[in-house]
């Protein structure tokens, strides 16, 4: 495996000196994700395998290369798992689910991926290797450089192995349904994420709110009765469904977009635009003919960003940043890769 | 020519004192020594040093403005909160402004529907609880200074708490913040929404010990009351035993809400102060605390009494109602206090161990103890483990002190040696700094100096705390060498 590393540091090397760019690919699954497909391809999936895995510690260690299912497969046969239900869209490595930084419908109950990673090792634009973090959940030493790897698509260098924190898998899911219109919805999915209740989902769709319970039997079957609402039988397939994008509403050919808005944001719907709620509220998709400025201008004065996700104009695929954060940007980007070698204007067009 | 340069540094203090009092309010810059005394240090109150002057602002647009004319005369800035902090984070230093967060402590909005709190950092940890208490929520993290120590302080340690296994850092409950570059220039990371474009920045800050920015505003999530939360205590014959059945709680599935280990010293010395009820014949108890709805509460306790007993507890007590769960948490809580009345002196380590290194490592650290002669007791959020080793030692005999942060420096060794960290919680400050040239490469702290001169590329906010610089680490002589490389042979060695 040492050869990876000696092959990857001649390639960063190579690129730096030359001045080109380096595409950074795992499974690929989202080569659809982000700004326009540049630079030569360093495939990142031959460096793989599970480092480090103690169930009791709470903590897996893993080359970055390794596919997500594999993980969680190693997860599954000692009952846990990676909480933050990251999006397969194929086969995703989990290097390249730190890299997209995206969490599926356990993201407001669970956490985040960002909020799970604990260490990170990376090879820089000089072909250094460094480790931030550590394998351990409570570490303040240092600034948490491995969590800026979280959705940077791959701009500040190689990942080579990641530390995540995981959990057990809980012991009963359960899913109710209700027929409702957005703002019914919206306001139960609030008003029970403000109840001690074990949510692990609440989505709204096509006139159904949904939500998923977690936990011991008990909580589960106690928060049931307490909920109302009809039994989905099919529940586990949705939320599975909802993860990887596999539901109808994602079908279209029409643009995608991703709003990440306060939770209490009414609803976006209207006679241009589809709307799917996921993260009790605070996530929304929307399916919508409207130019791009209205949507970052209706996301942005609601307090939140919006991502052109699929089938738009790639180069634009994120929210403009402030003028003070772009500054940043450019300055966290000279510091790791100061000669652009990694996935140029994948986050950005101009870095 | 030394009068001529002092008179120069007067010349140019008196310039800067009229240009912070023409910005801040009535007694809102303070000079004079017997002023400044009560801000000499913070909690780790080894250390001491005057700052040049305290600025106590009162708005956001006060601490912006204060920030602008110490970079137009690049005049460090050192930001504090409550200064409570244990690792010399908000010490002063005589060429530096003391920039005091505490009266800009209001709460700006609740929103119980969203569940959120706008509160200013001079905010207390504990008050953001207390005003969501009416809606049914409350701030998850809850570092055992929470009722003095400021949300602003929390942000720029990363702080924890004993229920941070189960909900989190502060990191994992700040939704956003808004903060002033040493230059003054405004930057709101994150918000109201759960996650923000580009790099995570906010992430970035949190923890950051107030080298990148100041913050003047933080947006908290809240959660809802758990209904009922309910202990148990467990007695062991050995602290290895203990850690097992901290391994098997965990192993079985099961996220306590808190889970915490003290071993027989700390016992002994806290039963002597608020009798808590703990066995004094115990090697090591566990608090093991389950929270939720009720049936959940019910059925998890019976799980983790099942594994406590299969790991050999000689004994066990399960609160039957809140006063009894109460008066077992006492016992933990006035651990540090409850040792300060065994020893003059006492230094508190901060290391976090993956949990299967925990009988090994305190093996080692009571080697250790009676190499240096030194008494040290254990407490450990053994959840997450995070191992507070209180040395004991007396400032008043020459040449303990020293051999405590000796002491000190060797755990710390060991933390890192089996895969673990110098600091969980308490932050890095001046305390720990030369414990990060153990930690980290020449290369890694370069990059962090790096990401710091993003954010201030004048040095002037917090110097000289959190990352130590390469030739500190080198005359040291603890560089850290991965495989025989130094990883920049380029640079000189002292």
């Amino acid at each position: 495996m040492d050869d990876y590393l000696e092959q990857a540091r001649a390639r960063v090397l190579g690129a730096a000196a030359a001045g080109t760019t380096l595409r950074l690919r795992g499974g690929g699954s989202k080569d659809f994700y982000g700004g326009d497909l540049r630079g030569d391809i360093l495939e990142t999936a031959a460096y793989r395998g599970i480092v480090a895995y103690d169930p009791s510690e709470l903590v897996v260690t893993v080359r970055a290369g390794t596919p997500l299912a594999e993980v969680e497969a190693t997860l599954a046969a000692s009952g846990q798992m990676l909480a933050f239900e990251a999006p397969h869209f194929g086969a995703a490595t989990v290097g390249g689910c730190v890299a997209a930084g995206l969490s599926g419908p356990r993201r407001p109950y669970a956490g985040s991926l960002r909020d799970a990673v604990l260490g990170v090792t990376m090879m820089d634009g000089r072909g250094e290797v460094l480790r931030f973090g550590g394998q351990v959940m409570k570490n303040v030493a240092g600034f948490d450089v491995f969590r800026l790897q979280a959705g940077a698509l791959g701009t500040l260098g190689v990942l080579l192995e990641v530390s995540f924190k995981v959990l057990p898998r809980p012991e009963m899911e359960s899913t109710r349904v209700y027929a409702c219109n957005a703002e019914q919805a919206l306001e139960l999915m609030n008003r029970h994420a403000g109840l001690p209740l074990p949510l692990s989902g609440a989505s709204f769709e096509s006139g159904r709110l949904r939500l998923r319970l977690s936990g011991n039997a008990p909580a589960v079957q106690a928060a049931e009765a307490r909920l109302g609402g009809d039994v989905d039988s099919e529940g586990a397939a949705y939320w599975q469904d909802l993860r990887e994008h596999l539901l109808p509403f994602y079908a279209a050919e029409t643009p995608l977009w991703r709003l990440s808005v306060p939770s209490t944001r009414a609803s976006f719907a209207d006679s241009q635009t589809q709307e799917l709620i996921d993260w009790g509220g605070a996530q929304r998709w929307l399916r919508t003919t409207h130019p791009a400025e209205t949507i970052r201008a209706r996301a942005h004065a609601a307090g939140g960003h919006a991502t052109q996700f699929r089938n738009g104009a790639r180069n634009a695929t994120f929210q403009p940043l402030a003028p003070a954060l772009r500054a940043l940007h450019l300055r966290l980007k000279q510091t790791f890769d100061p000669a652009g070698v990694f996935n140029r204007g994948r986050l950005y067009p101009d870095f | 020519m030394i009068a001529v340069a002092q008179s120069t540094a007067e010349k140019q203090a008196q310039t800067l004192f009229h240009a912070l009092s023409e910005v801040l309010p009535t007694g809102g810059l303070l000079t004079q020594v017997e002023q400044m005394r009560p801000y000499e240090c913070d909690g780790l109150s080894m250390f001491r040093r005057l700052p040049l002057a305290v600025a106590l602002p009162q708005t956001e647009a006060q601490v912006a403005a204060v920030l602008r004319i110490c970079h137009a005369q690049q005049v460090p800035v050192i930001a504090r909160g409550a200064g409570t902090g244990l690792a010399g984070g908000a010490l002063p230093q005589e060429d530096a402004v003391l920039l005091s967060l505490a009266r800009l402590k209001s709460i700006i909005e609740i929103d119980p529907l969203a569940r959120t709190a706008r509160v200013q950092p001079g905010v207390r940890n504990l008050a953001i609880s207390e005003a969501a208490a009416k809606h049914g929520l409350y701030y998850a993290p809850d570092p055992s200074s929470q009722i003095a120590c400021s949300i602003g302080g929390n942000v720029a340690e990363n702080s924890g708490g004993v229920h941070c296994l189960k909900y989190g850092l502060t990191l994992h409950n700040v939704l956003g913040v808004r903060a002033y570059t040493a230059e003054g220039e405004l930057l709101e990371l994150g918000g109201a929404a759960l996650d923000s474009p580009g790099y995570d920045l906010l992430a970035l800050m949190i923890g950051s010990e107030g080298l990148l920015a100041v913050v003047t505003e933080v947006t908290v999530k809240l959660l809802p009351r758990p209904q009922l939360a309910r202990v148990v205590m467990a007695a062991f014959d050995s602290a290895e035993q203990a850690g097992e059945a901290v391994a098997a709680i965990i192993a079985a599935g099961i996220i306590p809400a808190g889970l915490e280990m003290m071993d027989r010293l700390a016992i002994s010395a806290v039963e002597d102060f608020v009798h808590a009820g703990y066995p004094l014949d115990a090697e090591a108890i566990l608090l093991v605390e389950s929270d939720g709805i009720p049936e959940e509460v019910i059925a998890e306790i019976e799980r983790i009494e099942t594994q406590l007993r299969r790991c050999g507890a000689v004994s066990m007590r399960t609160s039957r109602d809140e006063t009894e769960r109460l008066k077992l948490w006492a016992g933990r809580k006035a651990a540090f206090p409850a040792v300060g009345r065994i020893t003059p002196d006492y230094y508190c380590m901060d290391g976090t161990i993956p949990r299967r290194h925990l009988g090994d490592v305190l093996r080692q650290i009571a080697a250790m103890s009676v190499e240096f002669g030194l008494g040290c007791a254990n407490v450990f959020h053994a959840g997450d483990g995070n191992l507070h080793p209180l040395i004991f030692y007396d400032a008043n005999k020459p040449g303990d002190l020293e051999q405590a942060e000796a002491f000190g420096a060797r755990i710390l060794r060991l933390c890192v040696a089996v895969g673990g960290t110098i600091t969980g919680e308490h932050g890095v400050g001046v305390e720990k700094i030369d414990g990060m040239c153990v930690q980290f490469t020449a290369t890694e702290l370069a990059c962090f100096h790096a990401v710091k001169a993003g954010f201030d590329p004048a040095g002037l906010l917090n110097p000289g705390k959190a990352v130590p610089t390469l030739h500190r680490c080198a005359e040291l002589g603890r560089m850290h060498v991965h495989h025989g490389e130094h990883a920049h042979p380029e640079l000189p060695r002292f």
